[in-house]
């Protein structure tokens, strides 16, 4: 059986920057398993610009962004399979994948670094009525089909979803001809970036439709038309308000699921509100030696932020393999989110091993206005941001120090909550 | 005397802006909570740009397709200029990041560059 010192199960975004990390704390064994033609995963589909402004303080489109990270790869001569599918990976650590050149084989890592991204919510999960004629697709679908095959879905588009992708869709299938007729959201706000609504949409006077939704599609072989309703604050169609647009495609962008079979499979422990695997200040999940970044850890907005994350993944499964990492001496302290907060991402922290300046990242449920980012360290207040807005769309940090946490030697939860002014 | 209304795209709050203009001079800027939300009107309803970006056909590479953007940032009103630009446009591989695929896009004196590498196959 080959092996490796850390094999990474992903080559996008964050399997590449976990990969260079990795390499440059030390380890020269690394494998990066892709099941693409190409590294660079998803951002191979995002031609849009608006990549990078944190990592490299310009705007660049996805596969710019990806080639970043790709030329690095390269020069410090990681290796990589691509067309290559990972079937299993065993609590040991035991990788089984395949290809056509090796049939199937296995790979024995002392770390196993998670970067499988996420997936897109479908037709299924939404309890749409109606047939299933051709011309549904999720927005994502329709994005591959546009832009890396050349490829047009439709003429007529009606997008439900306000999700980023669906917004930059609507601006893509607009600029090669098709007519987008409307957005609709089931939300009271949009899950998408002000910036999105007002380039992709406003700028090309597509109308959004808040608190509505597909109630009907018509068509037997290929979609004819949707029929839109108004939804009450319980998110239920409200009868009389029914609108039809006639066209030939629907588009769905209405969330993204981190894909997370392999994670189940081995026993790591989920959490049942990111679909992520639960992580320490390492990124570590409840297998010792197996960590977990970008989108399969939880949905990011921003690549720059799973970059940073998977840096983080690579470094700390460097020192794992190396055997460097601080084993003794710590303090675990539960982070608890609530009162608006979701979740945080790390879940626990030990104080002898996270770094000096831990990012812990995190989203709300809700739209808050003029309220507090507030952290409690057992019974005190230690962290009070003003912020002017939070949104479920953007995700939210806060930052812990090493420092500021030697100062409560007691310290058992620290609680993450929105306050209102 | 022309009113204009804007969503503000500088953070999430996206304040409605209303920007009174006499011509093409702003007489003022409404709505707005920040100095990021004047500035941001200010521009957007005197001198509005975009990138502009798209995908055009490639032969013999490895992919079917090679993504390109606008080398910088173009009047707003020339976005679909340069889409059409675009039309019927087919390169051949190798193509490289940054390699010029249409010079000087609809008269805007900016070049739409590639932003993928497509290598020959």
């Amino acid at each position: 059986m080959k092996s490796y010192d850390i094999v990474i199960i992903g080559g996008g975004p964050a399997g590449l920057a976990a990969a260079v990390s990795a390499k440059e704390s030390g380890i020269d064994s690394i494998l990066i398993l892709e099941r693409d033609k190409e590294l660079g995963g998803i951002l191979n589909q995002c031609i849009h610009n608006g990549f990078g402004l944190h990592t490299f303080k310009e705007e660049l489109t996805g596969p710019e962004y990806a080639q970043r990270f790709i030329t690095q790869v390269e020069d410090l001569k990681i290796e990589y399979c691509l067309h290559t599918m990972v079937m299993d990976i065993s609590p040991q650590k035991v990788v089984t994948a395949m290809n056509r050149e090796e049939g199937m084989f296995e790979i024995q890592a002392k770390a196993v670094i998670l970067a499988m991204g996420c997936r897109e919510r479908s037709r299924g999960a939404l309890n749409i009525p109606g047939y299933r004629p051709a011309g549904i697709y999720s927005a994502g679908t329709a994005q591959r089909l546009v832009n890396m095959e050349g490829l047009m879905p439709g003429r007529e588009v009606v997008i439900l979803g306000s999700g980023d992708i669906g917004l930059i869709m609507a601006r893509r299938m607009t600029f090669e001809g098709a007519k987008v007729k409307v957005v609709a959201e089931l939300m009271p706000y949009s899950g998408g970036l002000k910036r999105n609504i007002v380039q992709c949409l406003d700028d090309y006077g597509i109308p959004l439709k808040l608190s509505h939704t597909v109630v009907d599609i018509k068509g037997k072989k290929r979609v004819e038309g949707v029929t839109l309703a108004e939804v009450d604050e319980k998110g239920r169609p409200i009868p009389g308000t029914e609108e039809f647009y006639s066209c030939d495609t629907l588009l769905l962008s209405v969330g993204l699921i981190p894909e997370n079979e392999l994670s189940g499979d081995m026993g790591v422990e989920m959490s049942p509100v990111t679909s992520g695997p639960v992580v320490n200040e390492s990124l570590e999940t409840n297998i010792e030696g197996v960590f977990a970044c970008g989108n399969v850890l939880h949905v990011h907005d921003l690549v720059d932020f799973v970059s940073e994350e998977a840096a983080a993944a690579g470094k700390n499964a460097a020192a794992y393999v190396k055997g460097t990492r601080t084993e003794e001496g710590g303090r675990e302290i539960t982070l608890d989110p609530t009162d608006g907060v979701r979740y945080t991402v790390p879940a626990t922290v030990n104080t002898a091993r996270m770094d000096d300046i831990l990012t812990v990242r995190f989203r709300v449920g809700g739209v808050y206005k003029n309220c507090y980012v507030s952290a409690y360290f057992d019974d005190e207040r230690v962290i009070h941001k003003k912020r002017q807005i939070v949104a479920p769309g953007e995700m939210e940090e806060i930052r812990l120090t090493k420092e500021q946490l030697a100062e409560y030697p007691d310290l058992k939860t620290i609680t993450v909550k929105i306050e209102e002014a | 005397m022309e009113i204009r209304k804007l969503t503000c795209i500088s953070c999430p709050m996206g304040c409605p802006i209303t920007v009174e203009m006499e011509g093409a001079e702003v007489i003022s800027v409404t709505g707005n909570t920040c100095k990021r939300g004047d500035v941001y009107a200010r521009k957007e309803v005197t001198h509005p740009t975009r990138i502009v970006t798209s995908t055009v056909k490639v032969t013999g590479g490895a992919a079917d397709m090679v993504s390109v953007k606008t080398k910088e940032d173009v009047p707003k009103d020339k976005v679909f200029d340069c889409v059409r630009a675009l039309k019927g446009v087919t390169v051949k591989a190798p193509v490289h990041i940054g390699d010029v695929i249409v010079p000087d896009a609809a008269g805007t004196g900016v070049d739409i560059v590639a932003t993928k590498n497509v290598e020959e196959v």
